[in-house]
């Protein structure tokens, strides 16, 4: 499913989850496009989470335009303020 | 299937047959793990996908479709298998643990590609419920369809020979 149209960023997320809602916000403030994936409520479920992060809390993203990958929103907002904020 | 009896017959569809084009859609595509919005054409740019679409996760002609697939290997061909049910992708994840599935399953609570691919049936008894009749749509690079069952019966199960003929002869 590698496209050149594929957004390169990727957010893991929770239905419902205020701090994964929070991530979108600025990621739409930013205008950036991202694909998102559901996982489970079931935190003893979220294995993907795991593999991709080392851990099973979301909100995660992954960056491919910078290798970064991510978890906790307060880290998730300051990077992308950082990295798309208003500087650039 | 000799009942002794008359079993419902489901009226004439117009649902794309081979050589005609099989309408594209975007639906959350649920695994074991996660699920994410995929189109059905974005997956045939990798490999043939034959579309799989069957009734709510929980009914006993699922688990029939699933298990026949699963017992004749339909992944070892060069395609990709993936299912279509108006079940949530909540539903789907504990349908793919518990009937070990090994495909991806499209989700769609408003049956609205049955609608579009007019293989809506409704269901008799289940005031403001609809699902996919139990068909199998089998799709090239362009969306092609190249073999295509649909139900014309209440319940029918696809002729697995002559789909695994199909996929072979790709």
């Amino acid at each position: 499913m590698s496209d050149a149209d594929e957004p390169l960023m990727t957010l893991y997320r929770l239905q419902a989850c205020p701090f994964c809602e929070r991530v979108v916000r600025k990621l739409e403030e930013y205008e950036l496009a991202y694909h998102s994936r559901f996982v489970e409520p079931m935190h003893s479920d979220r294995n993907v989470v795991k593999r991709v992060s080392g851990t099973r809390t979301v909100p995660v993203i992954v960056d491919e335009s910078t290798g970064v990958t991510m978890a906790e929103s307060d880290n998730i907002v300051e990077y992308l303020d950082t990295t798309y904020g208003g500087a650039n | 299937m000799d009942l002794g009896f008359e079993v419902v017959d489901l009226p004439a569809t117009d649902h794309p047959t081979e050589g005609e084009q099989a309408p594209d859609f975007t639906r959350p595509l649920v695994t074991s793990d996660d699920w994410g919005d995929a189109s059905l054409s974005e997956l045939a740019a990798d490999a043939p996908v034959l579309l799989v679409c069957y009734p709510m996760d929980g009914a006993f002609p699922s688990t029939y479709m699933w298990n026949e697939l699963r017992e004749r290997a339909f992944e070892e061909y060069d395609i990709q298998v993936v299912g279509l049910s108006i079940s949530t992708p909540y539903e789907h994840m504990t349908f793919i643990d518990d009937r070990g599935i090994e495909y991806p399953l499209f989700s769609d609570p408003q049956n609205a590609i049955a609608e579009r691919y007019d293989i809506v049936n409704d269901l008799n008894g289940m005031a403001g419920l609809s699902e996919p009749r139990p068909a199998v749509f089998l799709v090239d690079s362009e969306l092609t369809v190249r073999y295509a069952w649909v139900a014309g019966e209440w319940p029918e199960f696809p002729d697995y020979d002559e789909l695994e003929q199909a996929v072979s002869s790709l």
